[in-house]
């Protein structure tokens, strides 16, 4: 919309106040996989005697503190 | 109550030191001037990481979800490990979401979610709104703290014959409480959660090392556990999840995770923190909680396995299921380490307590006194008002327990979930984009608001023999579908407001309905610590509402 008339609009001032990364696609990962109940619904294989239901989401804490380190490291400034 | 004599003295030794350390807050950090909204109420924006993962860790996890998950593990089994994925999408979600929130905030000086709103939409009414469902969402939120108390409290034996000597214990703690977040304010809880958390954490831990080898091996437990609900008629419970209750589990955790974050509590935790780092660095760090969490909702099968039975309810008949955890530690462990678990579920209660009933005080302060009763307020008004209403909402929380039915609060705790994410579309939606018509945002949040009701009343409790409020549970087939799926009543409601608030703008716009002026610029939702932009000297706020 302001484009046209302001080109020389501090391009120095709009890249450093940006926070838009291809790395945010990431955080996708964390979110959808903990909601698709038929991946980890199942009693078998099972670890130190947790069910898979049980070892399988606890795993999912590792995958979402291992997507948000990545992208904070990213898009780090 | 005699035999439990250790415990009581280890848990009133405890909980003494912490009201000490609560009340020592006050000087902690020090600022130069206490009587402003900023220090009182946000601990004057300033925390770091470590003290912002204690703050906002213990915010989160509550005592009352220490005992009541493991509660639901205990009697529905795989369903109640909803917790789990539940606090493991939040995290994503923050990062994403609330950073934006947090950056605008930090620009414009806003405490409250509602301010944003009402800077955002340029609108008082949609801000009464979110701050009125705020404040009504947070209430029974502190009430069911008292009941993670009272859960201890009845397993060590303090008990009563008339109400009033059966409530007094809660009642001096939650007056010992009120004075010290009077005087300190967030920096009371801020303190406490690290003595709160580190026994939490020590707690817990050992219980999930000693437990499985006193009661045979996880193996064991899980197997206890399946054959209990094999035994049951109902076909709900079991280890697993079934055909019926996948979607319930999946959209309950998702809009769980959603309504977190629109908590005025869980703002208010993030808005205390330094800077983007702080907040970033937090999301890999805090689903160190949602581990424990999850360890804390497998004591509901040990529970199982060694036989616990509940103490019984306020209502001759019934089982109150949330003293399971507080028994398991009772019959398991030495009475020296029961007294610190109870402690730590007792500590557990106070550092959320006090946050919620400083985000609830901010609200109405900003959003209720200075918009409509006092419009010339200054910081160390605002900051005044907000101590008082604090102490009011506990006076409040204390009440609801005292004189009705806990279960009543519990259900109301169940609603506040439901009613709070009717704010998404405007604060968390609003962070992105300016799409949605105000009048169109308050549309969606009746319709939403009054679906979310009518579904509530639908959803009966097999367990508390009641007809109505049962639970979050909807049946699909009340919807004239033919299947025995339910669905979490949350997520339906927030879509159709959703849906109710796009319908609208598109009519509002052909009407040509004034949009208001947005207060906020898009560079405003990256600012960061240093802005150059914010004067420090000036009151933030003030300086934008008149653009």
């Amino acid at each position: 919309m302001a484009e046209p008339e302001s080109p020389e609009a501090v391009p120095a001032e709009t890249i450093k106040r940006t926070d838009h990364s291809s790395w945010n696609w990431l955080l996708l990962i964390p979110i959808v996989v903990p909601l698709l109940t038929p991946i980890y619904n199942h009693d078998s294989p099972r670890l130190w005697g947790f069910p898979a239901f049980y070892w399988i989401q606890f795993l999912f804490i590792l995958l979402g503190v291992t997507t948000t380190s990545i992208v904070y490291r990213m898009t780090r400034r | 109550m005699s035999d439990h004599i250790t415990e009581i003295v280890i848990f009133t030794v405890l909980f003494l030191l912490v009201s000490g350390i609560g009340f020592f807050a006050a000087r902690w950090r020090a600022p130069k001037d206490m009587a402003h909204l900023d220090e009182w109420g946000l601990g004057g924006r300033s925390f770091g990481a470590w003290i912002t993962w204690f703050l906002v860790g213990g915010d989160l996890y509550t005592a009352y979800t220490f005992v009541a998950v493991p509660a639901l593990i205990f009697g529905a089994g795989a369903a109640g490990f909803f917790a789990v994925p539940y606090t493991v999408i939040i995290y994503p979600m923050f990062f994403l979401i609330l950073i934006r929130l947090w950056s605008v905030s930090h620009r414009h000086g806003f405490v409250t979610p509602a301010d944003f709103v009402r800077t955002r939409f340029d609108s008082p009414t949609l801000a009464l709104l979110v701050a009125i469902t705020g404040i009504v969402a947070t209430m029974p939120y502190i009430a069911l703290q008292l009941v993670g108390i009272e859960a201890v409290l009845k397993t060590m034996g303090v008990t009563g014959d008339s109400p009033l000597a059966r409530h007094a214990p809660i009642i001096i703690a939650f007056a010992i409480l009120a004075a010290y977040t009077y005087q300190s304010g967030l920096r009371a809880p801020a303190l406490i959660a690290f003595v709160k958390d580190s026994l939490i954490y020590i707690v817990i831990l050992v219980a999930v090392l000693y437990l499985p080898y006193k009661l045979g091996g996880w193996g064991g437990i899980f197997d206890a556990a399946d054959k209990k609900f094999q035994a049951t008629p109902s076909p709900a419970d079991g280890i697993l999840l079934n055909a019926n209750n996948q979607i319930q589990y999946v959209t309950l955790a998702f809009g769980s995770a959603l309504a977190l974050f629109l908590y005025p509590h869980s703002v208010t935790g993030v808005l205390a923190s330094r800077n983007r780092n702080v907040i970033k660095r937090n999301m890999s760090a805090l689903p160190a909680y949602s581990f424990l969490l999850g360890l804390i909702a497998l004591l509901g099968y040990m529970a199982i396995s060694a036989g616990v039975k509940p103490l019984p309810g306020s209502k001759a008949g019934t089982v109150d299921s949330n003293t399971v955890v507080p028994l398991l530690f009772d019959m398991k462990f030495p009475a020296w380490f029961a007294g610190i678990a109870f402690a730590a579920i007792g500590i557990g209660a106070l550092v959320p307590a006090a946050i919620m009933s400083i985000a609830a005080a901010n609200l109405f302060t900003r959003n209720i006194y200075k918009e409509y009763l006092k419009r010339d307020a200054t910081p160390a008004d605002e900051a005044k008002v907000s101590k008082i209403t604090s102490l009011v909402v506990k006076i409040g929380a204390v009440a609801f327990i005292v004189f009705l039915d806990p279960q009543f609060s519990i259900d109301l705790q169940l609603i506040g979930g439901v009613i709070i994410l009717q704010t998404a579309p405007a604060v968390a939606l609003g962070l992105y984009t300016r799409w949605l018509h105000r009048g169109a945002l308050i549309a969606g949040w009746v319709a939403g608001m009054g679906l979310a009701m009518w579904m509530l009343w639908q959803i009966p409790n097999a367990a508390t023999k009641k007809a109505h409020f049962g639970g979050s549970a909807f049946p699909l087939e009340k919807f004239g579908f033919d299947t025995p799926k339910t669905i979490y009543v949350g997520f339906v409601a927030v879509a159709v407001n959703f849906a109710v608030a796009i319908l609208v703008t598109f009519l509002l716009r052909a009407m040509k309905t004034p949009e208001g002026v947005d207060g906020t610029t898009p560079d405003d939702y990256f600012a960061d610590e240093g802005d150059p932009r914010i004067d420090k000297s000036a009151t933030p706020v003030e300086t934008v509402s008149s653009t």
